[in-house]
């Protein structure tokens, strides 16, 4: 059972859609006890860097997510939710992260289009079992304004808009992807589809 | 590289795609989630779908296709058509589309813009620009499905509309549309210079030629129905042309 985190950040349904389509049932859920269940966790986010954090912080599943992770249990973050792990932001405002990856969060500059909208190639900078099937050049969809100034350990794969912007980070039990995997065609499930594969073990 | 796209538009009525004559030969268009998963499975960047339904019912009937849409699609997809206020945003958005479109009532009520983006975020918010040219060598924003001209000039509007949150414009002329000679290659350029966010060329393609001449305007983007229906220009053909022109393509 793959647990989604609802801490009332937009639509989490099209990810779910994704997590069924992989032959995984999962739950949409704000319920500790539920979410404790669950085999694997994935962590949405869309909107605003301030807004995600404020809904985090109510919902109360902070010290849920810091055990998890404690406990060597996988979390996936996605778009937002892979920039709120970071340590800060600056989306309008500054606003702290969680913390979880080294880096900040800064909004792509001029000329450049903003948002960095559409699909994007992956660079790979490292071997990781969630890349297995991915090829460089490969494309992502991502829509987003802002982008996480990651270590560069972290980083499993880059994409090019301007400069390297960081596209999937994992470290240990943690991964994040700045691009939609659940919109991503047979590439994006691919990923999802590793990832899931990593944190269960293959228990569906 | 940022890929340039390729959107197949479907305008939907009581739950059909609406079709055309030459549509009855082929079986599988008038189903919108069926010809959804055709252009996804053909390589389709993402997917415009315009409910052109004016009855409540009928409304009902088309968020039922949003969701199924978003149950069987894996490609990003927006809604358009009668979206006036910040609760149908969140009825289209809940049931799975990933961006809004907002054409007539953004240009009656700018504030939707704001208030849209502020509670789901700019990139969500694509605002629809129906744009014809004047004699004042300029364009005039039109509504009411072109029959309305409301007297603004479609440059400064856009801008307007990016000032206000608008994550994307899709701009169509008026004066291409359904004539197949082309983009307003003119009005995309001059779009482009001004605007920082990216732009959805729509109206007036014939040919694979005319997709190339978009983007060398400035599109980040190219909207089209008929010759995607008619399977005129079959998408992964249009995708080698353009990749083969030095367009970054998604293949």
């Amino acid at each position: 059972m793959i647990g989604i985190i609802d801490y009332k950040v937009g639509n989490l349904l099209n990810v779910s859609h994704a997590v069924n389509r992989l032959g995984y049932e999962c739950v949409i859920s704000d319920d500790v006890d539920v979410l404790g269940k669950c085999d694997a966790l994935i962590l949405p986010g869309v909107g605003a860097f301030g807004a995600c954090m404020e809904n985090y912080r109510k919902s109360g599943l902070g010290e849920f997510v810091e055990n998890w992770l404690k406990e060597g249990k996988y979390i996936l973050g996605i778009c937002v939710g892979m920039q709120i792990l970071f340590e800060k932001s600056y989306e309008m405002g500054e606003y702290d992260g969680l913390g979880y990856f080294k880096g900040e969060v800064v909004k792509f500059e001029a000329p450049l289009k903003i948002p960095h909208m559409g699909w994007n190639e992956l660079k790979i900078n490292r071997n990781d079992p969630i890349m297995e099937g991915i090829n460089d050049g490969d494309y992502v969809y991502f829509v987003h304004s802002y982008h996480a100034l990651a270590d560069k350990n972290d980083v499993i794969a880059y994409t090019d808009y301007g400069k390297e912007v960081t596209a999937i980070v994992g470290r240990d039990n943690l991964y994040a992807t700045q691009f939609h995997p659940e919109k991503s065609g047979d590439i994006g499930h691919k990923i999802l589809g590793n990832y899931l594969k990593i944190a269960t073990g293959g228990a569906k | 590289m940022l890929a340039k796209r390729i959107v197949p538009c479907l305008d939907v009525d009581k739950g059909r795609v609406v079709k055309g004559k030459k549509f009855q030969d082929i079986n599988d268009v008038d189903d919108p989630v069926k010809l959804a998963k055709r252009y996804s499975d053909e390589g389709a960047d993402e997917l415009v779908f315009y409910d052109i339904t004016a009855s409540s019912e009928d409304r009902d009937i088309f968020i039922d296709i949003v969701k199924d849409i978003s149950s069987n699609i894996t490609i990003p997809f927006t809604i358009g058509g009668g979206i006036k206020s910040v609760e149908d945003f969140r009825t289209v958005l809940l049931a799975g589309a990933d961006k809004v479109s907002v054409n007539s009532q953004a240009v009656k009520n700018p504030q939707l813009i704001k208030d849209a983006s502020e509670i789901f975020g700019s990139q969500c918010v694509v605002i629809s620009v129906d744009a014809k040219r004047n004699d004042k060598a300029s364009w005039d924003v039109y509504v009411k499905g072109g029959r309305e001209n409301t007297g603004l000039d479609a440059i400064e509007w856009a801008i307007r509309a990016q000032e206000l949150g608008a994550g994307e414009i899709c701009i169509n002329s008026i004066d291409q549309d359904g004539v197949k000679s082309g983009f307003d290659l003119e009005l995309i350029k001059k779009l482009s210079e001004v605007l920082t966010i990216p732009i959805i060329a729509s109206g007036g393609a014939g040919k694979k030629e005319h997709f190339l001449q978009a983007y060398e305007a400035g599109a980040d983007a190219a909207l089209a129905a008929s010759v995607f229906h008619y399977n005129e220009i079959p998408i992964p053909e249009l995708k080698k042309y353009l990749s083969d022109a030095g367009i970054p393509m998604r293949r």
